[in-house]
């Protein structure tokens, strides 16, 4: 591909070049990377990105195309999107368009033709770093680089949640789900099981969810710390004594929280579709997808719940539960979108939580 | 759950021969596994027929038996070892085969042997075709309409009810034997008696046919606590109706959508679970390129050769991992030796494109249908990494080493528009350039989907590295572009009309120069040592910490006939001596079935097509003391000179005594000068010189090209006419090198392999083949030590030499339990024979038992090729037999090889030059209680040698099914119309074997008529003492 020459500039000064495609605008956020091989619109477009310049470790890019299904949102989320090689001539029967026309028609700056291996060996040995897709790499550039604000200076939840309830019909348990940047994946796992899910602003209190009635409070994925998310914390503490509560990801980081415990930001964290994780009431691996750069201190929890899914990489908290309530969460995604779906049972596990057991279509999951 | 503590010694069965379809990736698989049990402090004895495997080292297995993998044989293992399990998964599908035999003896319960890893009722379930039916219907999975047959009659009213086309799959077969496609029933017809007969069970699968659907394979890993997990995805480049071994693939997918890719991941979990398998397993989906709808088309319940080609597209050790499940052990209690940090129980993640290329044997037999189909004919295949599809193609291309640079054919320019269209929308082995000339011609990418069914993605890219040479070839600056995709600069040099070298220049000039990566098994997520290493046009090189002196050991790249799994066997012996002796070794080599591409096997591996470019690119930055040429065949020689001219060390003999052995009037004047006889010929690169040189030498003639790789191209002729006509063709063939002719001797024919350091000469023994010269010595079944050389030898004349480990080192090395390789690479580095303890001329005392190498053909797969043997090479693989005289040592081999005369009838049919010396052999079978029967000709000549033979049609005679052994000498020629062509394939086709000539016919009734009940089997003895 020949195009525009542009930058990916780090805060520690290291730059990257490469050839520009999507956008023809500047993008800046933090500099992650992700292994997943597959799946990279439901990446683009997973709230959990929000803020941030992702670098897919996978050379080969775009090669089906994007299509109306794989949607995690209603639209795009990540800032940037780094890839080796982009796809000029994408092939499935469902495509619609090619990479480069995507993220340009959705007004996102992208990067191809660089060494991405190299960038996420960068990463990987020097953590991750704030940086800038743009035209330029002078000294300027780098100094607007460090002047960016960090993560937890942001309110990515905010700029991900959504503003009005959303009512989606079912028949089965009423399941309120907060909103911290929620994938579409999460909701269909819930709807497929006939849940009637409302989906609220990350900012609805205690009372106006126990308003609804629900059988149940899922805490959904989202974009950044959750160390600033004070109020949806407090949210969460009022809640677990009367309602069952399953966290994921961001919910899940949330849910330890309220019950006292601290999280902490990883050098580089978890993202990508390979992540095992250990059940350690069964002693079985599940391969699991991942997205996230903040994880539980496990030092930092009370008595009152307990580790059930560890990390078999780096022994980090996968899993959580109360030991005396029906509460509890994972640090993964059960759901996949990229990725396995090992791990889907969970979400009938809440709803058994919740007394009723409605069957699933499976076939979806297949 | 650690390792079980009741089991202390395990049995594990080996793959035996080479042969399309079984070849040396189960000497990889076998080989990790042993290491795998011996690690978790078990006893492992192995059984394996073939001596050119590192599994049947010694030092592999607390003890070896090189015997036949008849159930006869290995129950006479287990009555002596008394092992507590046996593992049989890694042994392809003769392991499996053995195993289910052993087990319906019942000689497993009788000597109470656990059989390790999958259940036998789960292999029948996967393998059966009815049941494997039923057990994915069960577990919820589709599967094409089906029903098995075990008549040719049934076949057709199956077909009548699901419609054609339709697919043929034999039973309990091995590379798809026997099967294929049929259009109507008269193909139905021709298909099924073929499939037939190839299953063991008589039983063949006729299947609703889904050409064109996307081919997708998983290999999967499960424990026995239920963890599961894929290794890696591959995707058939050529869509279904092509043998997967035959396919161009691609690791991971490239055209499947998330969805899609966890629909199948999810789908093959569920059949691992659902059938209970422990260990590994490869499945094989249909996907539909226009919905989401699939079929499961197969599962192999064991390590295979896919699994053997994911494990070196990832890193991940499927066969270490499935030995580990096999005696207990959790997926999550393994670690993953490429982190050091992670665990078993993880999924590989890629940040690079794999493509493997089959290798096949076209070259070999001009006869045969170059078609592909469900039937494997593929001998080898060769792997790329790349960090773009066209970079992993054309580097794969490469590796073939069949003298292409890239995918512009040298023939492509000159194929006829019909030609040309037969070869895009027929499936054979040269659509790939046919597709890209095609693009040349202006066919569009629309045109070549509808023509090959090839998704669209894969056109694209072929699209656009034809799109670069047309660039280069405008003069434009594209030279670093064709670099990124992957072309050679000898590639840019032809289409730009330069030197390679100049093309060289003016890149480095301009910096452009590869960087090499790691294979790491993570997509660079965590540190990973490992010293797996690819080669890619970017910024960033990972450099290896370097502490000492290096040497470079060149590999042998895909399995092909004449250069078969020997010369891997050498390359690891080679890094085995070197490292011990304090080196850094290197291997350099691209096929992903060997040992010698584990990448626990050298310091550093690099998957590298075997060119002068890529080696150099390798030695640059090593900056190695020195390169080993001599244990990479034929492919490894060739780049000796170039090398020495390029500045880097050749090691060991001088390039320039190479080239005195490779180039005729040099040799010729060496033997003069040492007064040694050689038969009359000499070096031609013309039509009238070839004519003046045969009138000088005289017929019969034996006619070949310069660099000679297991006698290809290589013609026995006795007129003036043929001869020319064979010159001619070699000419054709090889523009560069002249053609040899020699007068042709027959006479007894006897090989050695030998060491020398300039002062001392160490001989192991001297080897005597059975077959006149005039047979490939490959192909010839071989005596250790010789038996028939009197003590002194007065007449005799050189064929050759090869200045480089041979393909017989191996078998002769097990011979005389001396490892020859390591010995001969401690000589390369510079020790004296006389210090290794070798002084002087040095000959090995004979072993206590004699040896026999017998060849295997794999002429069964390869429709339409010529069975007679000749100066051609044929044979993929040879097994050994041990006895203790030449009958019994013969008899095993025999067994081994699968040529055990089983009815009470021989059929002969002779050339008539051959039909008077035959008597007494055939009075010797008569003896043995065989009835002898002869073809009309042969019949009325022995008749008139006054031996009485019933005169038969020889086709009647093989339907009765009475027949055990056809002898049939063939008349000269290549006329595949002939009656003794015919003949020689229907015998194959009824599996009886069929010898070409008397001396291997002599041989077999001698060990007939020599201990025919020895049964003895006793294990390898370990390394000589001296």
């Amino acid at each position: 591909m020949i195009g525009p020459r542009a930058y990916l500039i780090l805060e520690d000064g290291a730059v990257f070049e490469g050839t520009r495609i999507g956008a023809p605008v500047e993008a800046a956020g933090e500099v992650v990377f992700t292994t997943s091989m597959t799946g990279y619109q439901e990446v683009i477009s997973d709230p959990s990105y929000r803020g941030q310049i992702v670098v897919m470790a996978a050379p080969l890019i775009g090669n089906y195309g994007f299509n109306p299904q794989a949607w995690e949102a209603r639209g795009p989320h990540v800032r940037g999107f780094v890839v080796r090689e982009a796809c000029e001539v994408p092939s499935h029967y469902l495509s619609r368009e090619p990479l480069d026309e995507f993220l340009a028609g959705h007004g996102i700056a992208g990067l191809t033709e660089l060494d991405t291996r190299r960038l996420v060996r960068h990463l990987r040995i020097h953590g991750l770093k704030r940086g800038m897709i743009s035209g330029s790499a002078d000294q300027s550039t780098i100094d607007r680089v460090r002047d960016l604000p960090e993560l937890h200076e942001q309110d990515l939840v905010g700029e991900a949640s959504c503003k009005e309830p959303i009512v989606i019909p079912g028949d089965g348990p009423r399941i309120a789900l907060l909103d911290c940047g929620v994938k579409l994946g999460i909701i269909d796992a819930l709807r497929r099981r006939g849940c009637e899910v409302h989906v609220l602003p990350h900012t609805t209190g205690p009372e106006a969810i126990a308003a609804f009635e629900p059988g149940g409070v899922l805490l959904s994925n989202g974009p950044g710390d959750p160390a600033v998310l004070n109020s949806v914390v407090a949210t969460v503490r009022d809640i677990i004594d009367n309602i069952p509560v399953m966290g994921v990801c961001l919910g899940h980081q949330l849910l330890a929280l309220a019950v006292g415990g601290r999280t902490y930001k990883m050098k580089f964290g978890h993202r990508g579709s390979n992540q095992p994780v250990l059940d350690q009431l069964t002693g079985r691996v599940m391969i699991t997808t991942q997205n996230h750069g903040y994880a539980v201190d496990p030092d930092t929890l009370p008595s009152s719940v307990e580790v059930t899914h560890v990390n078999l990489n780096d022994g980090t908290i996968e899993g959580l539960r109360h030991r005396h309530l029906p509460v509890f969460s994972v640090q993964f995604h059960p759901e996949g979108r990229p990725g396995p779906h090992d791990a889907d049972h969970l979400y009938d596990e809440f709803l058994d939580a919740i007394g009723v057991r409605t069957e699933v279509t499976h076939a979806e999951a297949r | 759950m650690p390792k079980r503590a009741d089991l202390r010694k395990v049995l594990v069965i080996g793959s035996g021969p080479i042969i399309i379809g079984q070849a040396a990736e189960f000497d990889y698989s076998g080989t990790q596994a042993c290491r795998a049990l011996s690690e978790e402090g078990l006893e492992v004895v192995l059984v394996n027929s073939n001596p050119a495997t590192i599994m049947t080292d010694v030092e592999v297995a607390d003890r070896v038996y090189v015997e036949p993998l008849t159930p006869e044989f290995v129950e006479k293992i287990i009555a002596a070892e008394r092992p507590d399990g046996i593992l049989a998964t890694l042994g392809g599908q003769t392991g499996l085969n053995l195993a289910l035999a052993l087990s319906q003896a019942g000689a497993l319960d009788r000597y109470g042997v656990e059989l390790l890893g999958t259940s036998l009722e789960t292999i029948q379930n996967a393998e059966d075709r009815d049941r494997f039916r039923t057990s994915m219907l069960d577990l919820g999975q589709p599967v094409p309409e089906s029903h098995t047959a075990e008549r040719v009659d049934d076949a057709l009213g199956v077909a009548a009810g699901i419609g054609y086309p339709v697919v043929v799959r034999p039973a309990f077969t091995l590379g798809g034997t026997g099967g294929g496609i049929a259009e109507n029933p008269d193909a139905l017809a021709a298909v099924a008696t073929r499939g037939l007969m190839a299953s063991p069970i008589r039983q063949v699968l006729v299947e609703r046919c889904v050409l064109g659907w996307k081919e997708i394979e998983y290999e999967v890993m499960r424990d026995t606590s239920g963890t599961s997990i894929t290794v890696c995805n591959m995707e058939n480049v050529d869509p279904m109706g092509v043998h997967t071994g035959d396919s161009i693939v691609v690791a991971p997918s490239m055209t499947l959508s998330d969805r899609e890719y966890q629909l199948l991941r999810t789908a093959a979990l569920r059949i691992i679970g659902g059938l209970g398998i422990a260990g590994g397993c490869n499945i094989q989906f249909a996907l539909d390129p226009n919905s989401d709808a699939y079929y499961v088309i197969e599962v192999n319940p064991r390590v295979s050769r896919s699994s053997a080609l994911a494990s070196k597209a990832t890193g991940y050790p499927i066969a270490r991992v499935a030995a580990k499940i096999a005696v207990g052990l959790r997926l999550d209690e393994i670690p993953n030796r490429v982190t050091g940090v992670t665990r078993a129980a993880f999924e590989p993640s890629l940040d690079y494109v794999v493509v493997k290329i089959p290798r096949w044997p076209f070259d070999k037999f001009p006869t045969m249908d170059r078609r592909l189909g469900t039937q494997m004919k593929a001998t080898g295949e060769v792997m790329a990494i790349g960090r773009t599809f066209e970079q992993a193609l054309l580097k794969a291309v490469r590796s073939l080493d069949l003298k292409l640079d890239g995918i512009r054919h040298p023939s492509g320019a000159h194929w006829s528009a019909a030609e040309l269209e037969r070869l895009v929308t027929e499936p054979n082995d040269l659509r790939l350039f046919a597709v890209a000339e095609a693009l040349r011609r202006g066919w569009t990418i629309e045109d070549l989907m509808a023509g090959t069914l090839i998704d669209r993605f894969f056109i694209a890219k072929i699209a656009r590295i034809v799109e670069i040479e047309s660039r280069l070839s405008a003069g434009s600056s594209a030279v670093g572009a064709a670099k990124r995709a992957g072309f050679s600069d000898s590639a840019i040099a032809a289409i730009q009309g330069k030197t390679e070298g100049a093309v060289r220049l003016g890149r480095r000039s301009a910096g452009i120069r590869p960087v090499f990566k790691i294979v790491d098994t993570c997509a660079g997520e965590f540190p990973a040592e490992t010293p797996y290493y690819y080669s890619t046009y970017e910024a960033e090189d990972e450099l290896p910490e370097f502490r000492r002196p290096r040497i470079v050991v060149l590999g042998s790249g895909p399995i092909r006939i004449g250069q078969g799994i020997e010369f891997d066997y050498s390359t690891v012996h080679a890094v085995k001596a070197l490292r011990e002796a304090g080196y850094e070794a290197v291997i350099i080599n691209n096929n992903p079935e060997t040992v010698s591409t584990d990448f626990d096997i050298s310091d550093r591996l690099y998957f590298e097509p075997l060119t002068m470019e890529d080696v150099l690119h390798v030695c640059e930055r090593e900056q190695p003391v020195g390169v080993l040429v001599q244990y990479g065949g034929q492919t490894a020689i060739n780049l000796a000179g170039p090398l020495d001219a390029a500045g880097v060390p050749v090691l060991g003999t001088s390039v320039t005594s190479l080239d005195i052995s490779e180039d005729r009037r040099k040799f010729d004047a060496l033997l003069a000068d040492l007064d040694i006889e050689r038969p009359q010929g000499g070096a031609v690169r013309t039509i009238e010189a070839a004519r003046a040189l045969i009138r000088r030498i005289g017929l019969p003639v034996l006619v070949r090209p310069s660099y000679v790789l297991g006698g290809r191209g290589m013609e026995i002729v006795d007129d003036e006419d043929a001869a020319l006509t064979a010159v001619q063709a070699a000419l054709a063939a090889d523009h560069e090198y002249p053609v040899l002719i020699d007068r042709y001797i027959g006479g007894l024919e006897v090989e050695v392999d030998a060491i020398a350091d300039g002062e001392s000469l160490l001989i192991p023994g001297i080897m005597e083949h059975v077959e006149a010269a005039g047979i490939h010595s490959g192909d010839s079944i071989a005596i250790f030590p010789a038996q028939s050389l009197p003590d002194a030898i007065e007449d005799y004349l050189v064929l050759e030499a090869n200045l480089r480990a041979s393909r017989t080192v191996p078998f002769v090395s097990k011979a005389v339990s001396v490892p020859l390789v390591q010995i001969g690479t401690r000589v390369m580095i510079g020790d004296r024979l006389a210090d290794l303890g070798y002084p002087g001329v040095y000959r090995l005392p004979s072993p206590p038992r004699v040896a026999v190498k017998a060849p295997v053909f794999s002429m069964e797969k390869l429709v339409r090729a010529e069975v007679a043997l000749g100066p051609e090479m044929r044979s993929t693989g040879e097994v050994m037999g041990l006895g203790a005289d030449v009958p019994a040592a013969v008899r095993r081999a025999l067994i081994a090889a699968g040529l055990e005369v089983k009815g009470d009838t021989v059929l002969v049919s002779l050339a008539p030059r051959d039909r008077i010396g035959a008597r007494a052999l055939l009075e010797s079978f008569r003896r043995l209680g065989f009835r002898v029967v002869a073809t009309e000709g042969t019949a009325s000549a022995l008749r008139d040698a006054g031996m009485l033979a019933d005169s038969v049609d020889a086709f009647d005679a093989l339907a009765t099914g009475r027949v055990g052994l056809v002898i049939n000498t063939p008349t000269r020629g290549r006329d595949a119309a002939r009656r003794g062509f015919r003949l020689r394939r229907a015998a194959l086709e009824h599996r009886i074997p069929c010898v070409t000539s008397l001396d291997t016919a002599r041989v077999i009734a001698a060990a007939l008529e020599g201990s025919p009940s020895d049964t003895d089997v006793q294990p390898l003895p370990g390394p000589a003492p001296h």
